[in-house]
């Protein structure tokens, strides 16, 4: 079982959280064509390698984070409040998103 | 002289029974005594017996071959509980044993002539005889079952034992407790770590314990040096099942006052793998035979058990564990009658005898008479928890076993046989650093590499020239998987599957790497390229009663549950909640409502305190329909659909103040639309400023409905309940029997009058009573969960989940009306906008009276058109107190949605009923009268 190292909370294991999902998909109501807006709620990338993604600590501090996961390996790389920014050691090139 | 006295020998000087305590069971129906300490099996051999079970395909007899939990021959009968491995468990007074997989007995098979026919059972030969035609799998299974192995389950009725649950977090845990284990326990106990030390047998020690006179001394200093650390906690008889993401660790504990098992989850800072060696079996013909077993089988029944395993052996040995059964045999006064050395080109070519062991071949050619063939011909790593860890051991030809590679996890470590070899002072020495290491890194410190333990050279030595058993507890021989690379299933993990080589009680730990040995000659490959399979979790086997342990389910009861209780509730399960589904008569209850009034507990209701300036803009989000103006001291229904347009709960929300709401949600969905309203404010909206608090524990909620609700409740507040101040859909706050701050609502669910109240929690059952003393000559009564449903569905209100399901969109709910497609967003929007314009296509909710007043049809009927083809079903049903006819709401297609539509519905027993679709969902009062007055 995953240890997820929550911010506010320490490392807590995940079956207290609940996954929210891949980062960076964006809400577009405005201009999403019925296809854009299906692809959004129902593909997921999934790839293999570091993948940002939210967990909300349901059963811990309930506050929603974003966090960086290995999907081979399972390693989480850091875990910050939702909102705030990514720690400096990772960049978007070597992230998959 | 008494059978148990001739094999029993003089005492051991590291032996683990008790003398003075004799032990009574039988086997078989006959008595057999052994001693305190002795398992099973040891007590057995100890009395002459030498078959043990009868093999699986073959009905071979079959003896003792590792004396160890994993021996494949050893599972039994022991009282109502089957597969016993009775090489582990221990002997009890009263004991009935019985040996499993044999009939009429375990002398006489007749189903060991499966043997003669052992050409047509050769591999695959079930996937292929047993499956066409389809319509026979029936019968199969029935002929297949008669000759599965294993034993009896408990009859039904048996009572349940205890299994129970633990959490753990140890700094360092420790998996085996052999020599090197024992060590790296102390290693990091005098660092200060806390240390969990997991050993399989029932005391620590390992090889050591049926060793030499050195290796008891090296023993007695090294338990208690153990013993002398506060922070060391042993558990014997348990196993460490498995490892998994971060360290997290599961582990069963088998013997213990407290329960049968019970399952230790831990989260542990390093784990460090000392699992040993497990002696591999020899392949070669007749070495399935009783009286042929491994050197560590003899030393361990000569050595713990003082028993005497036969009068005249043959040792074929490679190392030095069987030069040391050679000595040990000879001193236990067993004739030692050949020594067959590996190492000078010696072999075994077969066993001789019929149902035991009568003479060995010799690879010269050779033939000694001996009841007692023991080998030592080399070691299997258990490398699984490593393997779990993610790191691939790879094949030491000059050690003949696979040794770990890198491991990939600073957090994971292993010491002892599974790394390498050397003195007990040297295993203990590496131990001792690894355990060091472990604790350091525990505290997450940098890690530090540990000299290495190297392995000792080994002949490489899996079969010999004659076909032999490769895997006895599923009766795989060498051949069957030379047939099976024939047949093309030359991969490990194919030929595995195919010949369920390793696949048995054992799972691979005694086959797997003769079965590679076998299929890496049969197609011609060197080890590496023939690969091993995945060892996956759980290493040992764990009861499904350990797995299920206690459960941790907490119980959410209202306030009021105790009044509830006291006056006949018959409760239900509703999510968390216990709540009354009725007090005896729920159609008096319904109709009691309608006539005069009543009051239910609706305590399960969740509910939100919301409060902030951007309050409106959750709810305008969150709900389809429009909450700009909402006036303070009015309340309003809305439904909330997910983003895929899809019905999620619904409820009531009322303004208090300026700032200030309360939310209801379903009872279930409490919890779910808390966590949405936070993902919206803290992912999407996170400039709003709205605090959430959860109150549907901190508010009881009674409903009064009725026609004398209002009534009933102006006897006890001093609220002002004119319909013309208070009207529906209206909120105040005020006082009700006494209690200051109630919130109190006019809304309708049951389609009646009626006020809901939320009160204080503490006083809940304070009003709950005021209110039932208040309306005595009102004729007021409490009524259930059961009849506010006969309720609703009278007035044809939904419920979320029972009348819509993961798939019903707003339209589909008859809530289109409720749907604001004008404003600028909410959760759903896009996908209802799509919808929208195919209204016309979509399925419906709707009434339908069936033709046959007295009929209710299940619900979860289907509706059917054409004969069979199900078009829609029937999600609420029941009979009205109040019309004497059923009522009920079901989906249908568009074209069938029309009121006057006639539909056929499929009952339980297959006959249909006819029903028409009504004119508007509401059976009683439809306008709304009764609701508003």
């Amino acid at each position: 079982m995953l240890l997820i190292d929550c911010p506010y909370c320490g490392p807590r294991n995940s079956t207290e959280f609940r996954h929210a999902g891949e980062a960076g998909k964006s809400r577009d109501l405005a201009s999403a064509t019925p296809a854009q807006w299906r692809r959004y709620l129902y593909e997921y990338d999934n790839p293999l390698g570091w993948v940002r993604e939210s967990w909300f600590h349901s059963a811990g501090c309930r506050r929603y984070l974003s966090s960086e996961r290995h999907t081979g390996t399972n390693e989480v790389r850091w875990v910050v409040p939702f909102g705030t920014a990514a720690p400096s050691s990772t960049t978007d090139e070597e992230t998959s998103r | 002289m008494s059978p148990s006295e001739h094999w029993r020998i003089e005492r051991q000087p590291g032996e683990v029974i008790d003398r003075s305590q004799p032990i009574n069971f039988t086997w078989n129906g006959s008595p057999v005594t052994g001693y305190s300490g002795d398992t099973i099996v040891s007590a057995l051999m100890a009395s002459g017996v030498r078959v043990m079970s009868r093999s699986f395909k073959y009905h071979r007899p079959r003896g003792v071959v590792t004396a160890t939990y994993f021996d494949p021959n050893c599972s039994f009968q022991v009282g109502d509980e089957p597969n016993v491995r009775a090489a582990h468990r221990q002997v009890r007074e009263g004991d009935v044993v019985r040996a499993q997989n044999a009939w009429p007995s375990l002398s006489f098979d007749v189903r060991a002539a499966n043997q003669l026919v052992g050409r047509f059972l050769g591999p695959g030969f079930y996937y292929k005889t047993f499956i066409r035609p389809q319509t026979l799998w029936p019968l199969y299974q029935k002929v297949l079952s008669r000759f599965s192995p294993g034993g009896e389950p408990p009859p039904i009725g048996t009572p349940h034992e205890i299994f129970d649950k633990r959490f753990a977090h140890p700094d360092v845990l420790v998996a085996g407790g052999g020599p090197a284990g024992m060590a790296a326990a102390l290693g990091a106990a005098r660092s200060g770590a806390s240390v969990m030390l997991v050993e399989e047998e029932y005391e620590l020690g390992g090889h050591l314990r049926y060793g030499g006179v050195e290796s008891l001394a090296a023993l007695a200093s090294l338990r208690a040096e153990v013993a002398s650390f506060d922070n060391i906690e042993v558990l014997t008889d348990s196993v460490v099942l498995g490892r998994y993401d971060d360290n997290w660790v599961g582990i069963v504990q088998r013997s213990g006052m407290w329960a049968k098992e019970r399952l230790i989850k831990a989260r542990v800072g390093t784990l460090v793998v000392a699992a040993g060696l497990i002696e591999r079996p020899y392949v070669f013909e007749g070495n399935d035979l009783p009286g042929v077993m491994l050197a560590t089988a003899a030393l361990r029944l000569t050595g713990l058990h003082a028993v005497k395993p036969g009068t005249t052996a043959v040792v074929f040995t490679a190392n030095s564990t069987g030069d040391e059964a050679v000595a040990r045999l000879r001193s236990a006064g067993v004739q030692i009658a050949r020594v067959l050395d590996a190492r000078k080109g010696d072999d075994v070519v077969r066993a001789l005898g019929r149902g035991k062991v009568t003479g060995v071949e010799a690879g010269d050619g050779s033939t000694t008479e001996a009841d007692l063939l023991v080998t030592a011909t080399g070691w299997t790593a258990p490398t699984s928890l490593l393997n779990m860890a993610g790191d691939r051991p790879i094949w030491n030809p000059q050690a003949a076993r696979f040794t770990p590679s890198e491991l990939i996890d600073i957090r994971v470590m292993a010491t002892g046989g599974i790394v390498g070899d050397g003195s007990t002072a040297e295993l203990v020495a590496h131990g001792r650093a690894v355990g060091s290491e472990a604790a350091a890194r525990a505290r997450g410190e940098v890690p530090q590499s540990v000299a290495a333990l190297t392995p000792y050279p080994h002949p490489a030595l899996f079969q010999s020239t004659t076909v032999g058993f490769v895997d006895f507890s599923e009766d795989v021989k060498s051949k069957d998987i030379v047939s099976a690379a024939r047949e093309g299933y030359d991969s490990s993990e194919l030929a595995k599957r195919f010949t369920t080589s390793g696949m048995g009680p054992a799972q691979g730990k005694l086959e797997m790497v003769n079965t590679m040995a076998v299929l890496a000659e049969a197609t011609d490959r060197d080890f590496e390229s023939t690969g091993t399979t995945v060892w996956r979790p759980p290493y040992a086997p764990i009861s499904l009663g350990a797995l299920a342990g206690r459960a941790f389910e907490p119980e959410r009861i209202s306030p009021i549950q105790s009044w509830h209780n006291e006056h006949g509730a018959k409760n239900m399960v509703a999510g968390q909640w216990i709540r009354p589904e009725h007090y005896g008569n729920p159609a008096a209850e319904a109709a009691n409502v309608r006539s005069r009034v009543g009051i239910i507990d609706l305590s399960p209701l969740g509910k939100l305190d919301l409060r902030g300036p951007d309050v409106v803009k959750l709810l305008n989000l969150v709900y389809t329909n429009s909450w700009d103006n909402l006036a303070i001291g009015s309340v309003r229904y809305g439904v909330m659909c997910a983003e895929d347009g899809v019905v999620m709960d619904d409820g009531v929300t009322g303004r208090l103040g300026a700032d200030h709401y309360l939310m209801t949600t379903t009872s279930s969905g409490a919890g779910n639309v808390w966590d949405w309203l936070e993902m919206w404010l803290q992912t999407v909206h996170r400039e709003w400023q709205v605090t959430i608090t959860p109150v549907t524990t901190a508010l009881v909620s009674i409903n009064i409905a009725g026609p004398h609700s209002r009534e009933l409740l102006s006897r006890v507040t001093d609220i002002d309940l004119d319909p013309a101040s208070f009207g529906y859909l209206k909120v105040r706050t005020g006082s009700v029997a006494g209690i200051d701050d109630c919130i109190v609502w006019r809304i309708g669910f049951t389609g009646e009058l009626s006020f809901e109240i939320h009160v204080p929690a503490s006083y809940g059952l304070h009003v709950w009573q005021a209110l039932l003393e208040a309306g005595k000559d009102l004729g007021v009564a409490a009524f259930g969960v059961e009849a506010q449903r006969i309720l609703r569905l009278e007035k044809g209100h939904l419920i979320v989940g029972q009348d819509t399901d993961g798939l019903t969109l707003a339209y589909q709910a008859g809530l289109g009306g409720l749907v604001k497609l004008g404003k600028d967003d909410f959760s759903g929007k896009p996908e209802l906008v799509l919808q929208e314009a195919r209204a016309g296509d979509h399925s419906h909710l709707v009434a339908i009276e069936t033709v046959d007043p007295m009929l209710v049809p299940p619900e979860a009927s289907q509706i059917v058109v054409n004969g069979n083809d199900i078009v829609g079903r029937v999600t609420s049903s029941r009979m009205s107190p109040t019309l004497h006819r059923s009522v009920c709401l079901a989906h249908v297609p568009a074209d069938l949605a029309a009121p006057g539509s006639r539909l056929t519905i499929v009952l339980t027993n297959g006959d249909r009923a006819e029903a028409v679709v009504r004119e508007n969902l509401a059976f009683v009062d439809p306008e709304g009268v009764r609701l508003r007055g």
